[in-house]
């Protein structure tokens, strides 16, 4: 939000919870990073941090969950500022699911490294769309944070690219587990690896409609792309 | 600057087209056009001296009382022009009940306060008086607080009792359209909260405007509000997108506290 309000104080709120949000992106992009590193590299150093973050994460979304509806009791907000409050509060519930995503990837991860069959595994398949999933969440949170509405849409465009990879990715894994059936048990793995990355990726979307709703006051959910572009313009 | 659409939904009780009003040299309004819809209550908000209450003091003719002030343009109350009315302008009042901001109880019993202006338009039995009054006192939500106490100077009253009885005066007479006038202004939050259900229950039978400083009873109470700056009517549209949506930058300054 760029132009204060009469009470200093209210701007002061609102920047904070809007810090906090960002802050929060942090922690969860750094879960994501972890995760993948530890998928790319067949680490489990880094997975007991993802796991640890968890409890960070939860306590960060209750936090900002406290701070918005004090706002909202004290303040009254209207138009804008509400419609900023209402997507932090959505974009904070997305951010914990992306940290949950995070710990799944990590406990698969490191299901697969103990069982010892992750080396024999298509990992490296899964490279794009997860580069691409942490890229995209890195990139919502910073269209938030400068309301960039033609960033948040170059995102729910390319949230359709992970969706393609995943779907390539569950053919091959089908193809790997008719092969050797006794790979199911780590194909299973990376079935729920995959998945998680395609879930960050929807997350990513989702951020990026609120950004939508903040700037332009519509709900955009659900939404064909070809719609929302129509919206905006 | 002027927007003015009608409701989609209901049909249209006051139609202001062109209104120009001037307190001297000075003018107040500039080229007012508004469709205030029926059974509707409509709010009008803005910072002081916008000219919310001098609209809504021309819907009734108030300003006649002096000289200096004077009003052009066209204001229809169901067609008819009430600017340039040859209606009197008692019977014309009679059909628009008006509420100020501070309580104002004629220096009579409680009982009389809502009688007297109903015998001067209305001749009726002493039980069809009496039935009125109870009518009118309890739409206004004040028959058990003052039942047993008619006898009593209204102004022995609390002041959102006072204002309850203003409102019960002024719904007595069945006008067509109640102007409130910042009604709540002078109340506490619980008597506010009467006045606001008062108002919910009201608009079934009126129409109702309201003046208010306060936005969030303005988002409480009306269908759809009018926001007004230096005289002009800036936008006027359903409450809800007003508070969630307004289609101009000026209104979401005012309404989110950035104005000025």
């Amino acid at each position: 939000m760029t132009e204060k309000h009469l009470s200093s104080q209210f701007d002061s709120d609102l920047n904070s919870v809007s810090s906090r949000l960002m802050e929060m992106g942090g922690l969860v992009e750094t879960q994501i990073k972890r995760a993948i590193h530890s998928l790319t590299y067949f680490s489990i150093s880094e997975i007991d941090d993802v796991l640890a973050t968890e409890a960070q994460v939860d306590q960060m979304e209750v936090e900002i969950d406290r701070a918005l509806t004090t706002v909202v009791a004290r303040r009254q907000p209207a138009a804008r500022d509400l419609r900023l409050l209402l997507a932090i509060s959505k974009i904070t519930s997305n951010l914990e699911r992306v940290g949950d995503e995070a710990h799944k990837i990590a406990k698969r991860v490191k299901s697969l490294v103990e069982s010892g069959e992750a080396r024999q595994m298509p990992i490296g398949d899964l490279r794009v769309a997860s580069d691409l999933a942490a890229n995209l969440i890195h990139r919502s949170l910073d269209a938030f944070a400068r309301l960039d509405v033609g960033a948040a849409i170059a995102i729910y465009r390319e949230d359709d690219l992970i969706d393609r990879e995943f779907k390539g990715f569950v053919r091959k894994l089908i193809t790997c587990m008719m092969e050797d059936p006794r790979t199911i048990s780590s194909s299973l793995d990376l079935l729920f690896i995959a998945k998680a990355i395609e879930r960050i990726g929807d997350h990513a979307k989702n951020i990026s409609e609120y950004i939508i709703y903040i700037v332009h006051g519509t709900d955009v959910r659900h939404s064909k792309l070809k719609g929302i572009e129509n919206i905006i313009q | 600057m002027n927007m003015a659409e009608p409701s989609p939904v209901a049909p249209t009780k006051i139609v202001v087209r062109d209104l120009n009003f001037y307190y001297g040299k000075f003018q107040a309004l500039k080229s007012i056009n508004l469709d205030i819809p029926e059974h509707c209550v409509t709010a009008f908000i803005g910072p002081s001296g916008c000219g919310k209450s001098t609209l809504l003091r021309t819907f009734n003719r108030m300003f006649e009382l002096y000289p200096e002030q004077r009003a052009e343009g066209s204001i229809l109350l169901d067609g008819e022009n009430l600017l340039t009315s040859k209606q009197d302008v008692a019977l014309i009042r009679a059909r628009i009940g008006m509420v100020f901001q501070k309580p104002t109880p004629f220096p009579m019993s409680i009982f009389d306060n809502i009688a007297f202006g109903v015998k001067l338009f209305e001749n009726l039995s002493r039980i069809e008086l009496e039935e009125r009054v109870e009518w009118a006192l309890r739409k206004a939500a004040l028959w058990d607080e003052v039942k047993d106490k008619l006898p009593l100077n209204g102004t022995s009253l609390s002041g959102g009792q006072q204002q309850r009885l203003c409102i019960a005066r002024g719904i007595a007479i069945k006008p067509e359209l109640l102007l409130l006038d910042e009604p709540c202004s002078a109340l506490d939050p619980i008597s506010t909260a009467h006045i606001e259900e008062l108002i919910a229950e009201l608009k079934k039978n009126y129409t109702v405007i309201i003046v208010t400083h306060n936005m969030q009873q303005a988002a409480r109470v009306s269908d759809h509000t009018a926001y007004m700056y230096l005289g002009e009517l800036v936008e006027f549209c359903e409450t809800e997108q007003m508070f969630l949506k307004p289609a101009r930058r000026e209104t979401e300054d005012y309404i989110t506290g950035r104005f000025g």
